[in-house]
């Protein structure tokens, strides 16, 4: 039998043993704690414990499982609450009450819940590794589709039982598979720190419609693409991503609080409960699995509670969903790498992090994608991922190497934040890799000179950032009354449309339309001012029309559903400016 | 019959090492007799077959190889508990230090904590009314909610610290009973004396619990202490339907005690020599805040952090605003300019005020005011920038208001009397006052509504005498 040997923190050691894999999943103590093997030498093997290693004695036993570190795969998932290695948190309350105790073991979904079954094949069919077999409504709005695992090869379908209602576990459909019988359920398994495999990736060319204006319009991320959101703390890493969350178009979200605070998964919980999606009409949590594994739990379940998420959505990728991963934050589990390298005394690269941290980080960020996937459908994984850079310096690793693997960055920003202009992203230093490949959707499905109008909001940002460098030396009053109203126009740029209020009914979520149409506005008045100031119209009195002011509030006084108000916008301010021009002329 | 073992095999710092023990569990407390007769506390960090590593609270002067008794004790180090710590002071590690010996515990507890399970939280949501008109508005304080005070060495945030205790009115409905554990770590034995003479004059010192590790007390006590204070924190407030104010100071002296400890076991540092676990191991502390399903007590948390150099981008002040719901920033600028308290107000936040305030809570045009107020006072800094450079004679008469905005917010907004306790109506008028200063037309955070209610211009030019 295997005894531990040694222990320290999460890691625990086992002498002179050759019955462990590398990243097998194994017990650890009398009380059966959770751990991975992390390293194998014929003289020793390394486990990172999942759960407190607290009362542990040298001595204890050590039980191999023969299988890797895995997640369950099956209904039940969505509109639940996990920890980092896939243990539902209501179900662990119930058996420890308030506080979470070490070695409880809890089946990860419910097995003994009925689903109305619906099987999709009959007998005689041949039905090959990832494709569909039987499904059932998981929620109001998600419909589950169990698929061949992609590690059984496939065969003809021998049996399959009557549609009906089946608990998880229930065999629904049986498998020749070269001459040997295999029972089909509705759940399986997967190693979370396997990609799932899928027939062909494919381009990026739709959005992930999120409804928040500068990110749609000026930084946006394509469905299957990977955006990463820096700042320092205090700027709105969180509020982003739950405001995403709430709103992207993505069908289901997959939430990861990856050593973050524990009232923000509580208020997660409550207000995606008390949500309502506008598409579906059902509780946001209907669409919605939570991953948290809070600051105070236990590190290396926090950096594995990163693959269990990605693998969640990978497996209902697969079924032919769209998913958006929000992982609040990276930098925690980039923290628990080095944390658990520490304890490993491996020689640290920079700042005391792994020399590996650059390649576990693209591994995740490339298991985004938009897919065809191996049961012939559409879907994909959107990776929206917060970094919380040390002392908010974007230089030190995490930011740095995250920047080499994702394609747009929303780089938060502290000056903004201090000044509550939120969401506080600064679109000089954000990007996004995106716009190209997107154009034609913006042009094809909002108006075809969507591309081309966002093109000028963002050259009116640019000259006034080149601007505000004269201003800080020298004030605002040397400018010439172009660039006067430059200034102007640029505010209400900023406040008017990157601005936006995520507590307001309207202003919360914005179509795409409307976003266009805002834009529009904003370029026409700046059209008409123009034009107002070559006709000798001084900029104080282009100012005293009110316009701007009207437009910094336009986002809340025309409501979501009433884009033709614009057109009586328009009409307005075209008299006002007429009128304007007429009494210069007339002076 | 427990098992002794007579010396030990190495001293290392405040480790101790012990070679040929059996049965041993991670995380042990043993107790470590001299052979003069007196006792240290001691705690297993390591195992590694049949070698122990300990650390010594109380430090390992006068330990040798050969003059010791080690005798383990079977379980993790737990802290004796029961409503009679009200009113006591006990050391760093939880050993009654005044004179009025040991308490009748009613139950013993692991002062390690379990994390609570976030489906068992209770989001926080109702406001603790400070009568400090820049917490109260703008960075509100909420039962439940860890809030730290980012100082520096010499600004007054123990004076802030007391004055939110004599002022929050914490738990006034329900005749729920409110208290203040108060966990000292490395704090001069002057400061100490400063807080339990301020709880005392206050009436307060029969509801207070506090722990004392001074700053010449071991290093190894102060790791135990915030854990020992909250360990009692979570009991009045978990068992027993407190709603409790901790007050931990200095983070900063606990975060350094730790980097010794870690330097004197080896381990491999990440920034600033800090361990690589620092996160973790104070997310462990400022995680124990929160209201729970189970019990109408809550605990806060106001950790007191001094940042070295006045770098808020050092690892201590960094992590934990990381970890933290919130913070408020003293500033030296402001403080030498006689502002008592000196908050300075644009990277202070409190992550939590969102859903405390407003109707039904404070007053419905609370966050239109406090998101004004900050965005306005974002400008008076960039009209200062601007005046340093072009002189304040030649600024535009837009940025001129802003200077004016900025004197008079921090001359009465800001500035408040030690003993001054103002209600929530008083500071959310005050800022209106303040605001009407400014034209109109610069209020773009605010709704017309709000606007035609509040604001006017000609009171506050009455008001401030313009």
């Amino acid at each position: 039998m295997n005894t531990i040997y040694s222990i320290n923190g999460p890691v625990v050691k086992v002498r002179d043993t050759k019955d462990f894999q590398m990243l097998e999943m194994v017990y650890v103590g009398n009380r059966r704690l959770i751990g991975e093997v992390i390293g194998v030498t014929s003289e020793l093997t390394t486990i990172q414990v999942y759960e407190g290693t607290s009362g542990l004695t040298v001595g204890e036993p050590v039980t191999p499982t023969g299988a890797q570190m895995s997640v369950t795969l099956g209904p039940g998932i969505i509109s639940n609450m996990f920890d980092g290695i896939e243990r539902p948190l209501k179900e662990l309350g119930r058996k420890t009450g308030a506080f979470i105790e070490d070695g409880t073991e809890v089946s990860s979904i419910d097995m003994e819940k009925q689903y109305d079954v619906t099987v999709t094949v009959s007998v005689g069919d041949s039905l090959s590794s990832g494709q569909i077999y039987a499904t059932c409504p998981e929620t109001e709005i998600v419909q589950h589709r169990c698929m061949l695992s992609p590690y059984i090869k496939g065969g003809k379908v021998t049996y399959t039982a009557p549609n009906g209602r089946y608990r998880v576990g229930d065999t629904v459909v049986k498998i020749d598979c070269d001459g040997e019988e295999t029972e089909l359920s509705l759940c399986q398994k997967w190693p979370i720190r396997t990609p799932r495999p899928i027939a062909k990736r494919l381009p990026l060319t739709r959005p992930l419609i999120t409804g928040q204006r500068i990110i749609d319009t000026v930084v946006p991320v394509a469905k299957g693409g990977a955006a990463a959101i820096p700042g320092g703390f205090g700027t709105g890493k969180t509020m982003t991503q739950h405001q995403l969350a709430k709103w992207c178009d993505a069908d289901i979200i997959v939430y990861i609080g990856c050593g973050e605070r524990g009232n923000e998964m509580t208020q997660v919980l409550e207000e995606f409960s008390e949500l309502i999606d506008p598409k579906t009409q059902r509780p946001l949590t209907d669409r919605t699995v939570l991953i948290a594994n809070t600051s105070n739990m236990p590190v290396a379940a926090r950096e594995a509670s990163i693959y269990t998420g990605i693998t969640l959505a990978e497996y209902y990728r697969d079924m032919g969903y769209h998913i958006a991963i929000m992982a609040d934050s990276t930098s925690r589990w980039a923290e628990a790498l080095r944390e658990i390298s520490g304890r490993l005394e491996e020689m640290p690269a920079e700042e005391g992090f792994p020399a590996y941290l650059p390649s576990r980080l693209s591994e995740f960020y490339e298991r985004a994608g938009y897919v065809n996937t191996l049961s012939g459908k559409e879907g994909s994984v959107t990776i929206i991922g917060a970094v919380s850079p040390q002392g908010s310096d974007f230089s030190e690793p995490v930011t740095q190497n995250t920047k080499r693997f994702v394609r747009c960055f929303w780089a938060l920003d502290k000056s903004l934040a201090y000044a509550r202009h939120y969401p506080a992203i600064n679109w000089t230093m954000s990007y996004s890799e995106y716009n190209d490949d997107l154009s034609d959707y913006y042009n094809k499905n909002v108006a075809p000179d969507f591309m081309d109008k966002k093109l000028r909001i963002s050259n009116i940002l640019h000259e006034e950032t080149n601007l505000m460098e004269i201003v800080k030396l020298m004030g605002a009053d040397v400018l010439p009354d172009d660039q006067k109203l430059l200034i102007e126009t640029a505010r209400v740029v900023r406040v008017g449309f990157l601005q936006q209020n995520a507590y307001h009914k309207d202003d919360t979520y914005v179509p795409l339309k409307k976003q266009y149409l805002m834009m529009n506005i904003i370029l026409s008045l700046y059209e008409k001012a123009k034009e107002a100031l070559s006709h000798k119209v001084l900029v104080s009195d282009i100012v005293a029309t009110g316009w701007f002011e009207k437009l910094i509030k336009v986002k809340y006084d025309i409501p979501n559903d009433k884009p033709e108000m614009f057109d009586g916008y328009e009409k307005e301010m075209q008299g006002d400016f007429a009128r304007l021009i007429a009494q210069q002329a007339e002076n | 019959m427990a098992i002794k073992y007579i010396g030990l095999s190495e001293i290392n710092g405040p480790l101790v090492m012990l070679d040929n023990v059996s049965g041993i569990s991670y995380d042990e407390i043993a107790k470590i007799k001299l052979d003069n007769g007196t006792e240290r506390l001691a705690r297993v960090v390591e195992l590694s077959g049949d070698k122990a590593v300990l650390q010594v609270f109380e430090g390992t002067t006068g330990l040798s190889l050969k003059n010791t008794e080690t005798q383990f004790k079977g379980k993790p180090m737990e802290l004796p508990l029961s409503t009679e710590m009200l009113g006591r002071v006990f050391s760093g590690s939880g050993k009654p230090i005044d004179g009025l010996g040991d308490i009748f515990p009613d139950k013993f507890a692991d002062i390690n904590g379990k994390p609570l399970n976030p489906v068992h939280r209770v989001y926080p949501r109702n406001y603790i009314n400070t009568g400090i008109s820049s917490i109260d508005a703008l960075i509100t304080l909420i039962r439940g909610q860890k809030l730290p005070i980012f100082s520096g060495s010499g600004l007054s945030h123990n004076k802030l610290a007391v004055q939110i205790v004599r002022q929050a009115r914490i738990a006034e409905e329900n005749g729920q009973e409110f208290a203040v554990v108060f966990g000292a770590m490395g704090v001069q034995n002057d400061v100490a004396e400063y807080f339990r003479r301020s709880f005392e004059e206050t009436g307060v010192l029969q509801k207070v619990v506090m722990f004392l590790n001074l700053s010449n007390d071991p290093i190894i006590e102060r790791i135990l202490t915030p854990r020992c204070a909250l360990t009692a924190a979570e009991y009045l407030a978990f068992e027993h339907d407190m709603h409790i104010l901790v007050i931990l100071s200095d983070i900063t002296s606990y975060a350094e005690a730790l980097r010794e400890f870690s330097s004197s076991k080896g381990e491999i540092p990440g920034r600033k020599g800090y361990p690589g676990y620092l996160y973790s191991d104070l997310a462990s502390l400022y995680e124990r805040a929160g209201i729970i399903d189970s019990a109408k007590g809550s605990v806060t948390q106001i950790p007191i952090l001094t940042m070295p150099n006045d770098d808020i981008t050092h690892p201590v002040p960094d992590l934990t605003g990381y970890i933290t719901e919130g913070q408020i920033v003293l500033d030296r600028g402001l403080d030498t300019t006689g502002v008592y308290p000196p908050v300075s107000v644009l990277p202070s936040l409190s992550r939590l005020m969102k859903d405390g305030i407003g109707e039904g809570y404070t007053r419905e045009d609370h966050s239109s005011v406090s998101n004004q107020l900050f965005a306005s006072y974002a400008k008076v800094q960039d009209a200062r920038a601007l005046a340093s450079v072009i002189g304040e004679e030649e600024l535009s008469a837009g940025d001129k208001d802003y200077l004016r905005f900025g004197t008079l917010f921090e001359k009465y907004f800001l500035c408040q009397s030690f003993d001054e306790n103002r209600s929530i109506d008083e500071t959310l008028d005050l800022g209106w006052e303040l605001l009407s200063t400014l034209p109109r037309s610069e209020l773009d955070r605010v709704d017309e509504e709000h606007l035609n209610r509040f604001y006017d211009n000609e009171k506050a030019k009455i008001k401030f005498g313009l």
